[in-house]
């Protein structure tokens, strides 16, 4: 398997050709624009095609027609770009059409600068735009994970025929790491008897959301919460870091979850017996990961770029049992691992015992 | 093990290449590693500085609050930088474009005339392989060996380069700190 030293945000360009991603439309918008412009250079290569769209409403109805056909298609944008596609998200959600949408994030609100930022959890994780959806939230953390998150997500988009995001930022889109190339795991088989390709000698096929009575309204909602409930029974993914003896949790997703892995490896250096889950998916929120500690850790800290949006899944999760307080850093700031360990001993009064 | 190093100076210096030439180097070595430039408007306004972290196991946070070795090609730079040094680490400081009054005696200074030494040699754009010279014998991952593989792969579209580049990185490597 080849490695190779990639920007993050290329990375995602690559694994997208390599997951079988025929169409991209996009607009450009910092910090994300290296995805399109690896893309431009290398996906015609591959036999797909990638354009420019007028903006992002329109780049994201392209994917909704492309989506319709059966074709793996993706869009990737920055935060307020990802606001404007929210409209066609819904739409795309609600005929469940699988694609996915890349959010290199910026810090907002309003134009908001281009540092790394999650502050746009909420609008990620609880559909987005109007009604009642929701979509697939993958948070990669490292360069690797870029890459095959980005294949995950494909997957996942058909396998539940659903829009799937891939929430990520500028610093790690800037970010050149080794990555191994995996050749792609076989695509499950997906069934794509529901496309528009031609009714020929077949039913005519219709692909839209429009719910002409109440009745008809109601029925279609209880299907998709079907498919929602199904997702967040299987599909919630995390990964744990010195749990085990854990008596302190640090809970963090993406670039931060990264960091507190040195703050745990620090804490640990020290004597303090701390531990780390790392939401994968954040939708659907991880919530079985804290059933084994909601009656025995001591507390919990959320490391967020945010004023505190995760952490309401946390509480949640462990029915607010164990308290759950929120260190963060805003605006593009980064917090570094030694200034999180000092949150963690400060919060909760600990005394360090050197070993 | 671990090298954490920030290379800062004006953009056109060839910041980003240094801090390239080190990654590929530590990737040659089969290495974790991380290449992490400035990113966004700063860009755009005359400075540039980048990060490198080579490592023998797992990188988890490459957020550098303090570098164990920093190059800085010019005074703006210095100031910026100097203290972002670890005690005991090392510090290169380009000495044509960065005049210094007092100094950390803390972390070991390497004030070599870079830019003075690449007039010397007749490309005046080499002064950050000069640099990287001299800061060679202070890492602990890569050598040179390993730096000159990584610099037949960076110009192996312009194989001219590569001589003009090893040249300078060996003028460093010579320099004797006063």
């Amino acid at each position: 398997m080849e490695k190779v030293l990639m920007k993050g945000n290329e990375i995602i360009g690559e694994a997208a050709i390599r997951s079988g991603c025929k169409v991209f439309f996009g607009y450009p918008i910092t910090p994300s624009t290296e995805v399109v412009e690896y893309l431009s250079a290398h996906m015609p290569k591959h036999g797909g095609t990638v354009l420019q769209a007028e903006d992002e409403i329109g780049a994201i109805n392209m994917c909704y027609g492309a989506a319709c056909t059966g074709t793996r298609v993706m869009t990737a944008s920055s935060s307020p770009g990802v606001s404007l596609k929210q409209e066609g998200i819904s739409y795309s959600a609600a005929v469940g059409l699988p694609m996915v949408i890349v959010n290199v994030n910026r810090c907002g609100p309003g134009l908001g600068g281009l540092g790394p930022a999650q502050s746009d959890y909420f609008q990620s994780t609880r559909g987005g735009g109007h009604g009642d959806y929701r979509t697939i939230v993958l948070a990669p953390s490292k360069a690797q994970e870029l890459y095959d998150y980005t294949m995950m997500a494909f997957d996942l988009a058909d396998k539940y025929r659903n829009p799937v995001l891939l929430l990520t930022d500028g610093f790690l889109g800037q970010t050149m790491e080794p990555v191994v190339l995996k050749e792609r795991p076989e695509a499950p088989a997906v069934d794509r008897d529901w496309v528009v390709d031609g009714a020929r000698g077949r039913e005519k096929r219709v692909l839209a959301s429009y719910s002409l009575t109440n009745e008809i309204g109601e029925a279609n909602n209880l299907v998709w919460e079907a498919k929602y409930k199904d997702i967040q029974e299987k599909e919630q993914h995390w990964e744990e870091f010195y749990t085990e003896d854990a008596e302190y949790l640090l809970v963090s997703y993406g670039i931060t979850g990264r960091i507190c892995k040195s703050t745990v490896l620090n804490a640990r250096k020290k004597g303090i017996k701390l531990g780390l889950i790392r939401p994968i998916t954040l939708w659907p929120y991880p919530e079985k990961a804290f059933l084994p500690f909601k009656d025995k850790v001591k507390g919990i800290v959320t490391v967020e770029l945010n004023t505190g949006q995760m952490i309401e899944d946390v509480k949640l999760s462990v029915e607010c049992k164990v308290p759950v307080h929120l260190y963060r850093r805003q605006g593009g700031m980064l917090p570094t691992e030694h200034e999180i360990l000092d949150y963690v001993e400060n919060t909760f009064g600990i005394a360090a015992r050197e070993v | 093990m671990m090298d954490k190093v920030i290379i800062a100076g004006f953009g056109g210096q060839g910041v980003m290449f240094l801090g390239k030439v080190m990654a590929y180097a530590g990737m040659g070595s089969d290495l974790e590693l991380c290449w992490i430039p400035s990113y966004g408007p700063e860009m755009r306004g005359g400075t540039a500085n980048c990060s490198v972290i080579l490592s023998d196991e797992e990188i988890y946070s490459h957020v550098i609050d303090y570098a164990d070795c920093a190059i800085v090609l010019n005074k703006p730079a210095y100031e910026k930088f100097s203290p972002r040094v670890k005690p005991g680490g090392v510090l290169v400081v380009n000495s044509s474009l960065a005049k210094l009054e007092s100094k950390r005696d803390d972390i070991t200074v390497i004030e070599i005339p870079a830019t003075d030494m690449a007039n010397e040699l007749g490309n005046p754009s080499i002064a950050n392989m000069i640099c990287l010279g001299a800061l060679i014998p202070h890492l602990k991952l890569i050598d040179f060996n390993k730096v000159e593989k990584a610099m037949t792969k960076l110009t192996a579209k312009r194989p001219q380069l590569m001589d003009v580049n090893l040249t300078a990185i060996n003028k460093g490597l010579e320099f004797k700190n006063q």
